[in-house]
């Protein structure tokens, strides 16, 4: 048989082994270049070191956030060591001492180039007309090695289409570089994906490959978000959205989340972390929408009711009421409620009734200001703009329609919203900066901070701590609330009441989080969960991070830049919100607050159906 | 995908097979072969319950089903025939007998017939290489098939 | 066919009654075991085994005992000693023969193995198509058990060792040890990049030895002998016996065991009886899907792992398939890549799409459309693939290509620019032709043309029509004056 075991291979790591101890660093040579690298590390760092940047596909890395693919599967990114038989992955091959690797001399250059040919040849060149147009790492990678014709070609591999709320499956892109199956395997513990078939038509694809819509897909998004090519994109609604704009008899109503004014500026060439809120607002404006509102300003009021439901709970818990449930957790966040739906379905009595900020709005919208305006609430449409695909499917909810009429009409990602700017001619660098529309446009810094990992329970404890202790907050920044750990935990001190806190990012720390719960290994009065690694910043919706996660943490540093920036930074004191309760809504958790901004949620854990 | 309802017993069985393998994930494996031993074959719902008593998700379950060519989906013919696609079998006009035994019973490789009687499988190398090209009908092997003795065969078991 | 045979791994297959382990004791079965218990250390036992020379005899041909060497310095609360007898490769079986003819050889050398490397348990992967193989292995750990050979305090040494067996479901790729491991873990058999090692980080990425059944086999004999002897069988690198599975165009078809060193020539010719029917000898095809055709000039090589390798095959696991005239190679070629096509699992891209494509290049050239070009494409993508793959199938799944390229390529040529297949194998490159000389006119072959492609008058020589024509020989076979012949 070809069990070929690499001598040369064993023998050095024979030896290695034998040496252990003694070693730390290890000396080698790329390109002629000496290096001196930490043991254990991967020629692809170690070259990176001294300027030599071996190009990879399937390989990928949030670095901050712990996370990393590399089955070695590509094969782009070979390299030759001097003495070994075949070339080996830089991505997965660790240094040695004395090693020489040639990471561009004619032997890789051809391999690497046939490699990426071979790739190319199975899959669809319809680059023009594809939604990774231009964003594509496989098309970048074809420019990069300069691949001008197919010497090889032959059969495709074709699979069915699949499209559910949100997310759309053209896997005759995939090239099976796994990251999506990593993301929802590994990191998000969904499992709705895994690798299927062998061989040449090996994919990834969901259970009896069926559709997305009917396996435990919870449409975090996160596979959309590292998927290097066109296989997995998100449902464009961009198109409806130009059509409401063109219908006179409909007012259009938008509302843009916190974390898309981190990242949107990315797409127009502006650096990781600009904000762009004023520019924003003003191409809103520009592209015809009648009223450019914030989900910030849902935000807050989502403050008002979690924060309150959170204060309802812990009171009547001190008072010894037996019934209360405790952790609340939070529920703004669409993808995880899926997530607790399938997976937890006995927890479901626990995250707060309190409606997400996006579908707060949507009834603020259509029963408060479109009355004020005296118009029908079907003639009013709600866009929303999110860094999030599950949000596409969260406005699509049965419980989120009056009479067939959903609350959000279409959800835009921020990239669908570039594409719009783009498409309308709009120079966005030009724009001057202006403000949001009155009354859903004023927000506090605590809304703004929904955006990142942490910043919701940041903004429940200013509202929930002076609501409780009556007194004011003498610093409003709770910075041990903040970070890119997994899992985090504090205590915050409401007057002598120690307030456990848990936050978790990511669904599959939130398993975990959940599962110590579970298991009493741990206790908390208050759990931020958010389904993305980094929370929103990180959504299935923002433009492509490549695998830096230094863009991650430039979103967040510019969301609490902005926080830090606004007058008011807690919700209850947004003097529209008092408005609003005084005028409409009467006093959080009351009844018309029951009936328009809270929720119940469902068992979904029968997940799997078998298609007829 | 059509879809079978399982016997309340049956289900006993295949959750009775998962106990016996201590819901071991790492036992995915040999529970699968147990189970297409008792079902015949593995039907969406059996590798369900399986990925449900196992702890794992029914993706995974699916995608190792659909990695080994010993597990199948479809439910075998009556008489399952295979064809000794290994090379000693091969150099001696193996391809040729599969071709027969394709036009014949109407069928492709991996599928059943209508009457549900034939099902048609390759397989490699049944170490009976002296005897090449052989051909498997259930248990039965049959030795030196030619394409001409193909409809014999095949006659042996249409009534 | 006892004839320059040497019988170690086989030596009790056939000879003992496999279900009674009294027989195998009877032939100094356990011995061995009871040896390294209870005389040797791990250490000495280890040196035995490495000074005997036994390389793997799964295809590799890696030093066994340097491999336990490896494995047993790792430090680990658990270890684990695994036998491969996952035997995929098209037309070899000695593995079943092992195991159904002498399961205690293995299970006795699994657990000099477990006492060498620190393991107190070993697993068998075997493939679930084997039922006698399982069944008569089963039995022989139930009796290895009573006779106090498996469990624990093992001869009263205080040493413990348990056997599981695993089943294979068909996948070939589960030869390679990474993804034989992760098989056994319930997953995907996808080889994963090596280092770390299985002897490092293996099954449930604890240190675990893989070896062949064969392998085993060897063991406890040469524990029993000694080193000297076995260093003594065989070539300069390469010691002791190896299994063959002669198949193909040869008299005698069936399992051999000769000593290292034996020429081609003399398994083939002597061994196994020559070529049937007196046909000519053409090629031998060595190691599966990953070995090579080699031809008329190899036959006096002496076999080792080393010879073969140089001579653009390899030894594998020890299929040997001979080939006469009415083989093409190209259509071998083919036929083994169309193998490897199905087995790949897909991981890496060169394997999943290269081997595709070398595929259908060989599809196009049997089938009448190679052009020059092609042939150098074959050859550069071969060199990538093997270049590039992940694991051992991918980097020598080419080999069939590259050899028969290398040894044939006048069929190849042929193929490309006289679009002549001289074995008449290739459906697509042949041409039925009336002799007008010999046909009469009888109109028979037009009557049984099932795509009416002959045409002619009643006692007029006919024509066929080679657009027409599909190429299934009705019509040669129902004429009775011998006109129609193929080009």
């Amino acid at each position: 048989m070809w069990r070929m075991y690499g001598e040369m291979q064993i023998r050095r790591n024979f030896y290695q082994l034998m040496r252990r101890d003694e070693m730390e660093m290890i000396h080698l040579t790329i390109d002629g270049k000496p290096v001196t690298a930490e043991k254990g590390t991967t020629i692809l760092k170690a070259a990176s070191t001294v300027g030599v940047d071996i190009p990879t596909l399937c390989y990928f890395e949030l670095r901050d956030l712990g996370i990393e693919n590399k089955p070695g599967g590509c094969r782009i990114c070979v390299v030759e060591v001097e003495g070994r038989r075949n070339l080996a992955p830089a991505c997965t091959t660790k240094v040695e001492n004395g090693m020489v690797v040639n990471t561009h001399n004619i032997r890789v250059l051809n391999a690497r180039r046939t490699v990426l040919e071979l790739i190319l040849s199975d899959h669809p060149a319809e680059c023009l007309t594809c939604a990774k147009n231009g964003n594509c790492e496989l098309q970048s990678m074809a420019q990069q090695l300069g691949v001008r014709e197919l010497p090889y070609t032959g059969e495709q591999s074709t699979y069915r289409k699949d499209t559910s709320p949100a997310i759309i499956r053209d896997v005759d892109k995939c090239i099976m570089c796994r990251r999506c199956e990593m993301m929802c395997n590994e990191v998000q513990t969904v499992g709705a994906l895994s690798a299927v078939n062998r061989g040449f038509m090996a994919v990834v694809a969901p259970a009896f490959e069926m559709n997305l819509e009917k396996s435990t897909c919870t449409y975090c998004g996160q596979c959309v978000s590292v998927c290097p090519t066109g296989a997995l994109t998100e449902v464009d609604h961009s198109r409806n959205v130009i059509n409401a704009l063109a219908d006179p008899t409909k007012t259009v109503v938008v509302q843009t989340a916190p974390a898309v004014r981190a990242a949107l500026g990315e797409e127009f060439g502006l650096a990781p972390g600009t904000l762009v809120t004023g520019k924003m607002a003003a191409a809103l404006r520009r592209l015809g929408f009648n009223y450019v509102f914030d989900t910030d300003f849902a935000a807050d009021l989502t403050i008002m009711e979690e924060g309150s439901e959170l204060l309802d709970r812990l009171s009547r818990y001190l008072k010894g009421d037996k019934t209360v449930k405790l952790p609340m957790l939070t529920s703004c966040c669409p993808g995880w409620v899926n997530f607790f739906e399938h997976y937890f379905p006995e927890l479901r009595d626990i995250p707060s009734t309190a409606k997400s900020p996006q579908q707060m709005f949507g009834p603020i919208a259509k029963e408060y200001f479109a009355k004020k305006l005296g118009i029908d609430r079907k003639n009013m449409i709600v866009v929303s703009i999110m860094p999030c695909l599950a949000k596409k499917y969260e406005c699509q909810r049965e419980e989120f329609k009056v009479n067939g009429d959903p609350d959000v009409n279409y959800s835009l990602s921020t990239r669908e919203l570039a594409h719009l700017i783009k498409s309308a001619n709009i120079d966005f660098d030009s724009l001057p900066e202006e403000g949001f529309d009155n009354p859903m446009g004023e927000s506090t810094g605590a809304s703004v901070i929904f955006g990142t990992t942490g910043g919701v329970i940041e903004a429940a404890c200013r509202t929930a701590y002076e609501l409780y202790t009556g007194k004011k907050l003498k610093k409003v920044d709770f910075k041990e609330l903040r970070g890119f750990e997994n899992i985090r935990h504090a205590t915050i001190d409401f007057d002598g009441l120690p307030i456990k806190i848990g936050i978790a990012h990511g669904l599959g720390n939130a398993r975990k989080l959940l599962e110590d719960i579970k298991e009493g290994r741990n206790q908390f009065h208050a759990i931020e969960i958010m389904a993305c690694p980094g929370g929103c910043i990180g959504g299935g919706g923002q433009p492509y991070h490549h695998g830096d996660s230094e863009i991650l943490k430039q979103r967040a540093a510019a969301l609490y830049r902005e926080d830090e920036g606004k007058a008011i930074r807690k919700s209850h004191e947004n003097p529209f919100i008092i408005e609003l309760y005084k005028e409409f809504l009467g006093k959080p958790l009351g009844e018309k607050s029951h009936h328009l901004l809270h929720t119940k949620y469902f068992d979904k854990s029968a997940g799997v159906f078998v298609e007829e | 995908m059509a879809k079978i309802k399982l016997s309340e017993k049956k289900l006993q069985e295949l959750k009775d097979i998962c106990t016996s393998f201590n819901h071991e994930k790492g036992e995915l494996i040999n529970v699968l072969h147990k189970a297409q031993g008792l079902f015949g074959y593995l039907p969406a719902e059996v590798q369900e319950i399986i990925a449900k008593e196992l702890n794992v998700s029914v993706a995974h379950v699916y995608g190792v089903v659909t990695f080994y060519s010993f597990f199948t989906m479809t439910p075998k013919g009556e008489h399952p025939i295979s064809v000794c696609l290994g090379t000693a079998c091969y150099v001696r006009g193996a391809d040729k007998v599969l071709e027969e035994f394709k036009r014949i019973l109407n069928i492709q490789v991996g599928e059943t017939s209508a009457d549900g009687k034939f099902s048609l499988s390759c397989l490699r190398c049944v170490g009976a290489c002296g005897l090449a090209p052989v051909v498997m009908v259930g248990e039965k092997v049959y030795g030196r098939v030619s394409p001409d003795g193909v409809k014999d065969i095949v006659a042996e078991y249409r009534n | 066919m006892a004839k320059k045979q040497l019988r170690i791994a086989l030596r009790n297959c056939g000879v003992i009654d496999p279900e009674r382990i009294e027989e195998y004791i009877e032939r100094d079965g356990y011995l061995a075991l009871g040896k390294v218990l209870t005389e040797l250390s791990p250490e000495a036992a280890i040196e035995i085994i490495k000074k005997s020379g036994l390389r793997g005899r799964g295809g590799g041909g890696f030093s066994t005992g340097l491999k336990w060497d490896i494995t047993r310095r790792v430090k680990a609360d658990q270890k684990y000693v695994v036998c491969n007898a996952d035997e995929g490769d098209p037309g070899a079986f000695m593995d079943r023969s092992v195991l159904e003819g002498d399961p205690h050889s293995v299970i006795e050398a699994m657990a000099i193995n477990g006492y060498c490397t620190g393991a107190s348990k070993g697993l068998v992967y075997i493939r679930a198509e084997y039922p006698l193989a399982i069944e008569r292995l089963k039995i022989a750990m139930k009796q290895a058990s009573e006779w106090g050979f498996l469990g624990t305090n093992i001869l009263g040494t205080g040493f413990n060792f348990e056997i599981e067996i695993r089943y294979g479901a068909g996948a070939f790729v589960c030869g390679e040890e990474t993804a034989l491991i992760h098989s056994m873990e319930g997953l995907r058999g996808e080889p994963t990049v090596k280092p770390p090692f299985p002897s490092e980080s293996g099954y449930l990425e604890k240190p675990t030895n893989v070896n062949n059944v064969e392998t085993y086999a060897n063991v406890p004999v040469i524990i029993n002998k000694g080193w000297e002897w076995f260093a003594g069988i065989g070539t300069e690198k390469s010691k002791g016996t190896k299994v063959f599975a002669l198949a193909g165009k040869i008299n005698k078809v069936g399992l051999i065991e000769v000593p290292m060193g034996t020429t081609l020539r003399e398994v083939i010719f002597e061994i196994g009886g020559g070529l049937q029917d007196g046909a000519t000898f053409k090629a031998v095809q060595t190691g599966g899907p990953s070995g090579g055709c080699l031809m008329e000039k190899h036959l006096d090589i002496p076999i080792d792992y080393d010879n073969l390798i140089a001579a653009g095959s390899m030894m594998g696991s020890g299929g040997m398939i001979v080939m006469d005239d009415a083989n093409c190679m190209v259509s071998i070629a083919k036929f083994y890549l169309e193998f490897t096509v199905e087995e790949s699992c897909g991981k890496c891209s060169p394997c999943r799409i290269g081997n595709k494509r070398l595929f259908e290049l060989l599809e196009k050239i049997t089938g009448g459309n190679g052009t020059p070009e092609d042939l150098d494409k074959l050859r550069n993508l071969s060199h990538v693939i093997k270049d590039t793959s992940l694991c051992g199938l991918g980097q020598t799944s080419p080999n069939p290509v590259l050899s028969t390229l290398e040894n044939f390529y006048e069929e190849y040529r042929e193929h490309v620019f006289d679009k002549k297949c001289r074995s008449s194998v290739c459906k697509s490159l042949m041409m039925y032709i009336i002799d007008a000389e010999k046909c009469i006119g009888c109109t028979l072959c037009a009557r049984n043309c099932p795509v009416n492609a002959i045409t002619g008058e009643r006692k007029l020589a006919h024509y066929i029509d080679p657009e027409k024509c599909i190429k299934c020989g009705a019509c040669m076979e129902k004429c009775k004056f011998g006109a129609i012949f193929i080009n």
